[in-house]
């Protein structure tokens, strides 16, 4: 038992920030009621927005389309409760750029029974009709990316998928959406675990877990069917485990080549969260309309794991979860790779994993002001990556971008903030590479 | 004494040998380059700001001496020294408009709103990418001087509002703010083109009018009455075909109820049922 525990697989380097889960790690998944206005955009995921299938004023039942997906690399939205759609508008999105969005009023009367049904034989499906049905189910990947996830099911040709892993790590302090679904749902998960299984065409699938959610694994080890076609492995809790090439590392021992997908080395990864809505809806034909959406945070009083609908306000969600009159800053996923948002009217979206909430900074824990570079190399040491996020700065303070990344590969730097966390002069790198990143961007962009 | 001579010898024989391959490469791989052009480049700012149109400099004084452009291109050199120039090369000065950067924006911080106070690297583009760095309108301008930094000829500097503002005699129109600005509100425009819409933003009416005073709310009533086409609403946004410049008049920035379309001669003028500004203060956080 002992030896175990000090011989977790894991990925070299990565941190350890202190992990605020025990606020909610407890607290059973609770459902949210419907806020009056939900605002749905049409665009929740990479690819291009769906298209709208519904006029303003029609009524709409809970669980509809409401939004057709455009081509391949996009996917449909649904009704998230019976209401009427009152116009198609831009609205606040918690990246910056205002997006059309589908304004639904929610007749606070109705049952919100999900009437929608489009039942699948999830026995007799081919791989390619469990693909369609993903995409019709508007599955994108929960765990934050929201990649559609039918087209992750499809690796390019030249790529011979031989494992599929489940992602259950969670690394990120505050979250346990996951954590919670695990504990909760094992059923969906196993059942979601065998479609994709089936659709891809594998035989092994490995669930990782960090060894903080033990009572998970226990519960999903309990579940699972007795052809060994799935196991499930604590692997050890460090930052940032869940990142789907540092699990690779940990449970397979793989390497990811740079710029490339996981299928380059035989795995797909899929966050435990998504597998469990697929077996869950898949069988019934329904759409993505909800999602478990961790609260946490000094700011909040009621933390919890909200089963939330989708285009809730995130204000809404705040109230009800009752943010104390000094909460000051807001972030949309785990403190250390979330975003800040700069209005409450944004809404909750499909890969939208939780929101930690924090008071006014104390000044006692509060970052000092940035000091130059010292060279101490614990930026080199924390980089999950192995890259030089020393030198990426010093580049960046100097405005040589391009170098950036031709010679130091930036673009394989996956914004984990590890740098950021270790570094004693409270050098903000990770901003410095997302800028370059952006520019960069913009650079290609007008060299075409 | 003798093994010195040797070493003397062998290095002066060597020093010869070398030499020699040397004078024959010289003759072997000269390079013609007319000497004209070191001449014409010693007469050029020197900025390599690439406001003619070339990679620098240099390549603008090789397309002098070979014809290709003309001195009066560049903007930045003195009006003698560009004379100076033609009379040299015998050639027309030509004439260039000078052309300046506009800022599409006037949504300083006493009238545009700001939902969240951004805090981080200052630098615009930065704050662009932390949901849209809390300004209101996702379209205007953020204040955070990126363009104030690139500017290599101190044209641009950022007033009370924390609007940048371009000093006409100073831009050379390199386009180094065009390429800096993350919201894209820098062009580079003709001084005669006198009109000028200082707003992108693309929501309608009051959506506009929220978050932004002086932003352009659609209304189309500079379009109506504008003559030949000058001025068309495009998502909600007044947009003017320049090449129809000489249409425009005052009379547009009379019809705009906000001040969004202005008329830049000496100064900034606005029309007289233009949304007046008193307000100095930046408005609070909402």
């Amino acid at each position: 038992m002992l030896n175990s525990l000090f011989n977790r697989k894991s990925f070299k380097h990565g941190v350890r920030p202190q992990e605020f889960k025990e606020l909610t790690n407890k607290l059973p998944i609770r459902r949210l009621p419907f806020a009056s206005t939900l605002i749905v955009p049409l665009s929740q995921h990479a690819g291009k927005p769906s298209v709208p299938l519904v006029k303003p004023g029609q009524e709409v039942v809970r669980g509809q389309p409401i939004a057709a997906a455009d081509g391949f690399l996009s996917v449909p939205q649904h009704a998230p409760a019976t209401g009427r759609v009152e116009s198609i508008q831009l609205m606040p999105s918690a990246r910056g750029p205002k997006t059309q969005s589908l304004i639904l009023h929610v007749y606070q009367a109705s049952t919100q029974q999900e009437l929608y049904e489009n039942a699948h034989d999830i026995d007799t499906l081919s791989p390619d009709e469990i693909i369609q049905a993903v995409q019709e189910a508007g599955m994108v990947g929960l765990g934050g990316a929201a990649f559609p996830t039918h087209v992750k099911m499809k690796p390019p040709p030249e790529h011979e998928v031989d494992t599929l892993v489940a992602n259950g790590c969670e690394c990120e302090p505050y979250l346990t959406c996951d954590h919670r679904i695990m504990l909760e749902q094992p059923g969906n998960l196993i059942q979601g675990i065998r479609l994709v299984q089936r659709a891809l065409g594998v035989e092994r699938a490995v669930i990782g877990i960090e060894d903080n959610k033990i009572d998970a694994v226990r519960a999903i080890a309990e579940h699972l069917p007795n052809d060994a076609a799935i196991s499930v492995e604590a692997v050890q809790t460090k930052y940032p485990q869940g990142a789907e090439k540092m699990l690779i590392r940990s449970l397979l021992g793989r390497e990811v080549p740079p710029g490339q997908f996981p299928s380059a080395v035989g795995v797909s990864v899929f966050n435990v969260g998504t597998l469990a809505q697929i077996g869950e809806l898949l069988p019934h034909g329904r759409g993505v309309i909800e999602r478990v959406v961790t609260v946490s945070g000094p700011g909040v009083a009621k933390p919890g794991n909200y089963l939330v609908p989708v285009g809730t306000p995130i204000r809404f969600l705040l109230e009800f979860a009752g943010v104390t009159s000094n909460a000051h800053e807001v972030i949309l996923g785990g403190p250390m790779m979330g975003m800040s948002v700069a209005a409450l009217d944004v809404p909750v979206t499909k890969a939208m994993s939780g929101m930690v909430v924090f008071e006014q900074q104390n000044p006692d824990i509060e970052r000092g002001p940035t000091m130059p570079c010292i060279r101490c190399g614990y930026c080199v040491d924390a980089c999950p990556m192995h890259l030089n996020p020393s030198m990426l700065g010093l580049l960046a303070a100097a405005g040589d971008y391009p170098t950036m990344a031709s010679d130091y590969h930036l673009n394989d730097c996956f914004e984990c903030g590890s740098c950021s966390y270790v570094c004693p002069s409270n050098i903000p790198l990770v901003q410095y590479f997302r800028v370059a990143k952006s520019v960069n961007r913009d650079l290609a962009q007008k060299a075409t | 004494m003798l093994n010195i001579l040797i070493a003397v010898g062998f290095m002066a024989v060597l020093g010869l040998v070398l030499a020699t391959v040397l004078v024959i490469a010289n003759r072997r791989l000269y390079v013609y380059e007319d000497p004209k052009i070191d001449l014409v480049e010693d007469m050029l700012p020197h900025a390599n700001c690439g406001a003619c149109g070339t990679a620098g400099c240099r390549v603008f004084a090789e397309k002098l001496v070979t014809g290709e452009s003309q001195p009066g291109a560049c903007t930045v050199n003195s009006a003698e020294m560009n004379q100076q120039i033609a009379s040299f090369l015998g050639v027309e000065l030509g004439s260039q408009e000078q052309r300046v950067a506009r800022l599409a924006c006037a949504g300083g911080n006493n009238v545009a709103r700001r939902h969240g106070d951004y805090q981080g690297v200052e630098s615009c583009r930065a704050a662009s990418l932390v949901s849209g760095g809390g300004k209101g309108c996702v379209w205007g301008c953020l204040g955070l001087g990126d363009c104030e930094r690139v500017c290599d000829f101190d044209a641009i500097f950022m007033d009370a509002h924390d609007l940048p503002q371009v000093i006409n005699d100073k831009c050379t129109a390199c386009g180094d703010c065009v390429d800096i600005c993350p919201r894209d509100l820098f062009s580079l425009q003709p001084v005669s083109n006198k009109l000028w819409v200082a707003c992108k933003n693309l929501e309608k009416g009051e959506a506009a009018e929220a978050e932004c005073a002086v932003a352009c709310n659609g209304c189309g009533r500079c379009a109506l009455d504008a003559p030949g086409n000058l001025i068309a609403i495009d998502h909600h946004l007044a947009v003017i075909d320049y090449t129809k410049n000489a249409l425009a008049s005052r009379i547009a920035i009379e019809r705009c109820p906000t001040g969004a379309i202005v008329w830049l001669e000496d100064g900034v003028q606005k029309g007289h049922d233009a949304f007046k500004i008193i307000r100095k203060e930046p408005l609070p956080l909402q």
